[in-house]
């Protein structure tokens, strides 16, 4: 690696020949090479996943049944379900560190570190990332991250129960609420390292996709997950950072006596000291970051899915360059328009019209890049591959939560149902479920490249099927029941009498939950099971053009034995014709990057 | 592959990879990278610090009346002056910075070593002064009472000069009890006690007639108001309840808390960037020494950490505009 890090990019060390000796501890643990970095995020986040997942299966059953005793949640949850029934602060404990695993544990760090790390280098023709050490520096604080989040489940006081956005006073006072105790605390620190890992990570990604491309790789023949992670780590290095700001001030409030975020505090008829403070600036200084965040979370996954679907549609995307200028515009309006999310936290409806404005113009680029999804399937040599299924559950469920996105953003309509069950079906479904479609589409087309070995395609029919319709069977009655008023975070809803008739519906989402929950077992095995009995892969199963299917499918550190191809075209010559209607190659309807143009072939202007 | 024979068709443009379009190594866009991210990080705290002063934009402390001291100069006023030095120091040390980077362009080994020395020693200088700047304020000058509304008032003279507790109070005999841990119900300790207690202020002030009170509010001028000595009696009796000496986290005899806080806060957390600027530079400092950068034959680690410096000098800039100047 210090020959990396010292050699000068544009020679890209092309001295192949000595390969050092490996560890066990090198190679698998502290290892710096990318792709096995990307399998260690991999598999990091898919563990988390298991628990953020599990823990919104235990929630949705109390929601069902509320307070029902059941034996799992006595063996789960042990002192906090007495006889099985479980307890209110358990369940916002499991509401709050559900959310705060699934969207920075899993679809953060699971999603774009995972295939950032092993697509950057591999698609742009690179021997690694930049830096290699940073990049496993990364992910050993993501995972010590990990696993302060979760020892934060087995403390005496329990988890941070706040919600995951953590507003003060709430999560400030360990006297007001049992988890805003010592697991706030480590809520808080274990958030700080996870930025610091994002931080090391964003840094490599951006710096790695302007300085180490390879000869003939220009922006404008970058795969379209090139540009999503790219601008993804440019995002994550603009607001995360704010995060930070927002965790340090109220890590003050809490340890030190400082009042940032409190003032005029009553509690159990004692006075506090502090003095001045004012919640709603955290909840700036908060979504400042957590708007962008929620296109942390999706780029990457519509980068993979543009990606996915072009392959798969045998047709080049339709309309790159509108595809680029809309993540660019995404990204740019993402810091914007955080002040959607707290039209009901007392401020100017002036404010607010700004803000709805801004919001509802996020809806041109998201509307120009749906477009082009369908328009790219149109009339293509559709492959129904599963990471193609996934991908085009990925576009309907981006449109269905999409489009409550412009009821929401609209202030008028969003303090009518502001805190309601309709928030969590838009969120869920426009980022929640459309990005683990598009992390499993990834996963799906891009496992024989990190294993080797192809997962089984009928498993994942079941896995897709099962879940597409059961995701639309927990998310879809969830729009109504908002609309009919069931606030969100609640324990139980029987003391209101108002709310009696929605019980049916809320047994129907949770069943729909187990059985998508359960489903995922078949994932789980597909995925492990073929890691080790999978069929071999052949170099490029997909016959997709894109550089990372030109290595070959054994990985050697450094990816290419011998020179690094160079690139002459753009990554989506698909189906490409002469004039005469022959394919480019003669029997051949794809045309990698790294073959040259071809005798009579026109070369165009994408 | 030919790829000798046939062109990429990305010949001569910047960004047709195989080169470096913004023609710098990636360990130094890195760093810029990261300057940019922790340029955030001060950002929201500053974006805090304003939004929290616009909501006491009415009686915010003078911060020629906070920060007024000088070395060996005791109760002379000296408002700004000694962060005035400080702030040129640290500037300076960035100077004496882009000297060493410049020595390290030109592969002068001992100049290199020179200037990073002269830099360290004035980082270590503006951290020494942030420690004093630290110190004053804890322990304040004058003193002043709280009120029951959270607010503070303050003594003053005929004249308007600031008269010190310790020439308003009148010492009696009486037995105070420390708030333990046991008495309360969140187990807190208490603070220290205050050299004073509040009668003892109240009764001095009743004796003494040529005090007055003055509050923290502004007036249109821009200065704190003063009671007359009728209104000032009635306000001590009516609303005085503790003692203040300096600022801490919790209080602050200068006003709003929050000045305190966002003080310790902001000027700490820069100060923590100066330390570790320090060290790192410490760090590249032996390194030049021992010769590692001559070997490698590029000084760019010097260059580096140089960005990373005047970042941090940056930041001052900014710190010291919106808590001193304006």
């Amino acid at each position: 690696m210090s020959a990396l890090a010292t050699a000068p990019a544009h020679d890209h060390h092309d001295d192949h020949g000595h390969h050092h000796k490996q560890t066990f501890i090198t190679k698998y643990i502290f290892s710096t090479d990318h792709k096995m970095i990307s399998k260690q995020y991999l598999i990091t986040g898919i563990i988390m996943g298991i628990v953020g997942i599990m823990m919104s299966v235990l929630f949705r059953m109390q929601l069902a049944w509320p307070e029902e005793s059941f034996a799992i949640f006595e063996a789960l949850l042990g002192k906090w379900a007495p006889d099985g029934v479980m307890t209110p602060s358990i369940y916002l404990a499991l509401v709050t560190i559900h959310g705060t695993i699934m969207v920075f544990f899993v679809l953060t760090a699971g999603l774009s570190g995972t295939f950032s790390n092993l697509l950057i280098p591999l698609q742009i023709g690179a021997r690694d990332m930049a830096s290699g050490f940073l990049n496993m520096l990364s992910y050993w604080l993501f995972f010590l991250s990990s696993v302060i989040m979760l020892s934060s489940l087995f403390i005496e006081s329990g988890p941070a129960n706040a919600g995951w956005t953590i507003y003060p006073p709430l999560s400030a006072l360990p006297q007001a609420i049992g988890g805003s105790g010592l697991g706030m605390t480590l809520w808080l620190v274990s958030l700080a390292i996870f930025i610091a890992s994002s931080l090391l990570g964003s840094l490599n990604y951006i710096v790695t996709v302007l300085n180490l491309r390879t000869k003939g790789m220009s922006m404008t023949r970058l795969p379209l997950t090139i540009w999503a992670f790219f601008v993804t780590a440019i995002i994550g290095v603009v607001s995360f950072p704010v995060l930070l700001s927002a965790a340090l001030l109220l890590i003050m409030d809490r340890s030190f006596g400082t009042s940032f975020f409190l003032s005029d505090i009553y509690i159990s008829g004692e006075v506090l000291s502090h003095q001045g403070g004012s919640p709603v600036l955290f909840e700036h200084l908060f979504w400042f970051l957590g708007h962008p965040e929620v296109y942390i979370v999706i780029l990457p996954a519509m980068g993979i899915v543009s990606e996915v679907m072009a392959t798969n549609a045998r047709k080049p995307i339709f309309g790159y360059r509108a595809m680029v200028a809309s993540i660019l515009a995404i990204a740019f309006l993402s810091t914007i328009v955080w002040g959607h999310h707290m039209f009901v936290s007392g401020m100017n409806p002036f404010l607010g019209s700004v803000f709805t404005f801004t919001t509802l113009l996020i809806a041109i680029p998201s509307a120009v890049k749906a477009f082009n999804w369908i328009t790219t399937l149109w009339k293509g040599n559709l492959q129904m591959n599963p990471a193609m299924l996934f991908s085009i559950g990925f576009v309907s469920t981006f449109i269905t939560g999409g489009l409550t996105g412009i009821i929401l953003g609209d202030s008028t309509l969003d303090i009518n149902v502001h805190d309601t069950y309709f928030v969590i079906a838009h969120f869920h479904l426009v980022m929640g479920i459309s990005a683990i479609y598009g992390l499993l589409a990834g996963v799906y087309h891009w496992f024989p490249k990190m294993y080797g070995r192809m997962m089984n395609k009928n498993l994942g029919y079941v896995h897709f099927w099962v879940t597409a319709v059961g995701a639309y069977g927990v998310f879809f009655p969830m729009h109504f029941i908002g609309l009919a008023g069931l606030p969100r975070r609640y324990y139980t809803n029987t003391a209101f009498p108002y709310f009696d008739d929605l019980a049916d519906v809320n047994v129907i989402i949770t069943v729909f939950a187990l059985i998508t929950a359960a489903v995922q077992v078949v994932f789980l095995w597909n995925f492990f099971a073929s890691i080790f009995y999978g069929r071999k892969a052949t170099q490029n199963p997909w016959n997709a053009t894109t550089l990372e299917w030109t290595t070959p499918v054994e990985h050697i550190h450094g990816n290419w034995p011998g020179e690094i191809p160079s690139v002459y075209r753009w990554p989506y010559d698909y189906s490409k014709t002469n004039e005469d209607g022959e394919y480019v190659i003669k029997g051949q309807d794809f045309v990698p990057q790294n073959v040259p143009l071809q005798e009579n072939e026109e070369e165009l202007n994408h | 592959m030919d790829a000798t024979v046939v062109r990429t068709g990305t010949e001569g443009k910047s960004w047709g990879g195989g080169n470096e379009p913004l023609k710098a190594s990636y360990g130094k866009m890195m760093m810029w990278f990261f300057i940019v991210s922790d340029a955030l990080t001060f950002s929201g705290f500053l974006a805090a610090y304003g939004f929290s002063r616009f909501k006491f934009i009415d009686s915010w402390p003078i911060a020629d009346e906070v920060f007024n001291h000088f070395p060996f100069l005791h109760g002379v006023d000296a408002p700004m002056y000694y962060v005035a030095l400080m702030t040129f120091i640290l500037i300076f040390s960035s100077v004496t910075m882009v000297l060493a980077v410049d020595a390290g362009h030109q592969m002068k080994k001992g100049k290199v070593i020179f200037y990073m020395f002269l830099t360290i020693i004035g980082g270590l200088i503006f951290l020494g002064s942030q420690a004093w700047e630290w110190k004053n304020f804890i322990t304040g000058t004058y003193g002043a009472v709280s009120t029951k509304g959270g607010n503070i008032l303050q003594f003053v003279d005929n004249e308007g000069h600031r008269v010190a507790l310790a020439d308003v109070a009148q010492v009696m005999p009486t037995e105070r009890v420390p708030h333990t841990r046991e008495s309360g119900i969140w187990f807190e300790e208490g603070a220290a006690l205050p050299t004073y207690t509040i009668e003892e202020i109240k009764a001095g002030f009743a004796a003494n007639e040529n005090i007055l009170v003055r509050t923290q509010a502004l007036t249109e001028e821009g200065e704190k108001t003063i009671l007359s000595r009728q209104e000032s009696l009635k306000k001590l009796d009516a609303e005085a309840v503790g003692v203040i000496e300096g600022a801490n986290l919790t209080q602050n005899e200068y006003g709003p808390p929050l000045f305190a806080d966002f003080f310790f806060f902001i000027t700490g957390f820069h100060g923590f960037h100066v330390f570790s600027g320090v060290l790192i530079n410490i760090i590249i400092f032996f390194n030049v020494v021992i010769g590692t950068y001559e070997r490698r034959g590029s000084y760019e680690m010097v260059e580096k950490v140089g960005l990373y410096w005047h970042f941090v000098d940056l930041v001052w800039v900014f710190v010291f505009t919106f808590f001193y100047l304006v």
